[in-house]
């Protein structure tokens, strides 16, 4: 093959493969503008605005937000704010322990020798190189095994039982982010250059000090982007949260995949668009952070 | 005694792994256990675990069923076997489709202008970010009778005057397939552009300067230096295929069982833990031994960090 015809092979295969990738997302955004409620095939935009929603059997005539019908039939879904806060709340609470015990956990691997090493170590490998659902079902069994024994223990009923809930998924997120944290905080530790601290220590200052002022601010673009990661691993996941949830801690990934098997309404496209949305700010957030902490610091 | 701490660095270290380690060790290596106990027992009546040590879970796995229509003692059932054939053939064939697809594009990305290289990364991120779920739902509408594939199809063969009746494409087990590739071509595409990137461009020099085709060039350098990003990127592919259940949930209909399927049945619908306990170890056992001699052979490279 001569190099140009090569060069040509690549090209097509890269524009079909793009194509692939972004076929089904355009599809999904172009259906939430849908007019058709029953969502089959595309009627067209909902043409005009007007005080109040007019139907006409399951097609919409017009809505007061116009286009923007199910964004704003959205904004009025009181379940849909509901998984919108749980996941949030939940990425937030796990996010700030994963980070701490992770960064803690880098440290700890990267600079010092200790008995129980090894351990820690496979401990935080073992999730990557086994399926989520492995770990789900046993994170189920452990807390069913250990509610059964509790609440038996303590005679409890009802509403006063321990059940899943927003708790044992905030819990298990954790288990599953800090391998993460500590992968990414890791990593920047290994381009750390000693020098400064040792320089620090020169000057007189302790160990404390030497980690708020050197330390900390050198790796804190790491810390960042690893927060950062575990953050969007916590809104993404599903596994997880399905084998730990219970009433109440229905996320936003459980929400969408209970509406699956239900009828779906542009509602859900309108959803989805502006998740991919926030999906596209973090994303450009994160390599707007990555890319600072290319820069050689001084 | 916190000036003990000072001095003591072994002490030091193993407090500040101490709240990871234990964490993992209760949300992690616990379950696990756990799961490995429960796997040996038996399921009550009610649904709940009889902790024994049998191994009708296993046997039950490997297709010997207690029960026979015909009155046997014990009779074959290949069930499960099927499944657990059925989930090995398509995550291989997942990764080897997306292999195929995955390379080109990370070879365009690698040998783009420096300038434009984040950008057509940022292309790639978007839909891997993009939410699971959200992305099985896509495939769903696209894949449906009245959808868009369906629509070019109708409208092409419209115009060719051919009559036309419209596929039933979803709930089959190609749709699944579609569905895996694309849950799953990004966590190639990174790995496989992080080791081409890193390869020196004086080596391809160097091979056309001895006088390698520029076929032979790949073949000899650009191929053998990407295989740890293949490698990474194989790993990251097969080990979640293996355990998935939402595409085939979604795409594949109620017929269409996967390993994953099957034991989050056991633990929602047929309410059988000990059961579904043996098919997660027997999952989790599968996707070790793989990865294991697949590493063994190819080697490990650090560029599963990279995605």
């Amino acid at each position: 093959m001569n190099p140009h015809r090569r060069s040509l092979f690549i090209l097509v295969a890269t524009v079909l493969v793009y194509t692939f990738l972004y076929a089904p997302i355009v599809g999904l955004i172009l259906y939430s503008f849908n007019s058709s409620r029953t969502n089959v095939t595309f009627e067209g935009f909902i043409p005009s605005f007007s005080g109040r929603v007019v139907m006409e059997g399951s097609l919409v005539k017009s809505s007061p937000c116009g286009p923007f019908h199910w964004y704003c039939d959205l904004a009025k879904n009181a379940d849909v704010l509901e998984a919108a806060g749980n996941t949030l709340t939940i990425a937030f609470i796990a996010t700030i322990v994963s980070t701490i015990i992770g960064t803690m956990a880098a440290l700890a691997l990267q600079r010092y020798e200790f008995k129980i090493k090894p351990f820690t170590q496979l401990s935080l490998y073992i999730p990557i190189v086994i399926p989520e659902i492995v770990m789900g079902i046993g994170i189920l069994t452990l807390f069913s095994q250990f509610f059964g024994w509790f609440n038996g223990l303590l005679g409890l009923t009802g509403d006063a039982r321990l059940s899943m809930g927003i708790v044992t998924v905030t819990i298990s997120h954790i288990a599953f982010m800090v391998p993460f944290v500590t992968l990414v905080v890791q990593a920047r530790l290994q381009g750390f250059d000693k020098a400064y601290e040792e320089a620090a220590m020169d000057l007189g200052a302790n160990e404390w000090i030497t980690f708020r002022r050197v330390t900390f601010p050198m790796i804190l673009p790491g810390v960042l982007s690893g927060a950062l990661l575990a953050f969007t691993l916590s809104l993404d996941d599903f596994v997880i949260t399905f084998f730990t949830n219970g009433p109440g801690s229905t996320t936003l990934p459980i929400y969408v995949y209970g509406l699956l098997r239900r009828i779906i309404t542009p509602q859900v496209n309108a959803l989805s668009t502006v998740w991919i949305l926030i999906v596209f700010l973090v994303v450009l957030l994160l390599q707007w952070l990555q890319s600072r902490e290319a820069k050689p610091q001084h | 005694m916190l000036k003990r701490l000072r001095e003591n660095k072994s002490a030091q270290g193993t407090l500040l792994a101490l709240p990871t380690t234990i964490w993992m060790f209760i949300l992690l290596i616990l379950p696990l256990l756990l799961t490995l106990v429960i796997s040996f027992g038996k399921r009550s009546p009610d649904g709940e675990v009889i902790f024994t040590f049998s191994l009708d879970n296993y046997i039950r796995l490997m297709g010997i069923s207690s029960n026979c229509q015909n009155g046997q003692s014990w009779c074959f059932d290949s069930l499960y076997l099927q499944i657990l054939v059925r989930s090995l053939m398509l995550a291989f064939n997942t990764t080897v489709i997306v292999i195929t697809m995955a390379y080109p594009l990370a070879y365009f990305i690698a040998r783009a202008d420096p300038k434009r290289r984040n950008t057509f990364l940022f292309m790639v991120l978007i839909p891997l970010w993009t939410n699971f779920v959200i992305r099985v739902y896509a495939w769903m509408m696209l894949l449906r009778k009245e959808g868009a594939i369906n629509l070019i199809i109708g409208t092409v063969a419209h115009w060719l005057g051919i009559n036309f009746v419209p596929l039933e494409l979803l709930y089959t087990p190609g749709a699944v397939l579609v569905g895996m590739v694309y849950e799953f071509l990004p966590f190639m595409i990174l790995p496989i552009f992080t080791s081409l990137e890193k390869i020196e461009t004086s080596l391809y020099e160097a091979a056309a300067d001895l006088g390698a085709s520029p076929f032979k060039t790949f073949l000899r350098v650009t191929l053998p230096l990407s295989m740890p990003g293949v490698v990474a990127g194989t790993i990251l592919v097969f080990i979640p295929v293996m355990g998935t259940f939402i595409v085939s949930d979604i795409l594949g209909g109620r017929q269409y069982i996967l390993v994953g399927n099957l034991i989050q049945r056991q633990f929602l619908d047929a309410r059988d833990p000990a059961f579904g306990s043996a098919a997660s170890l027997i999952l989790m056992v599968m996707t070790l031994v793989v990865t294991y001699f697949y590493t063994r052979k190819f080697g490990f490279g650090e560029e599963i960090v990279a995605a």
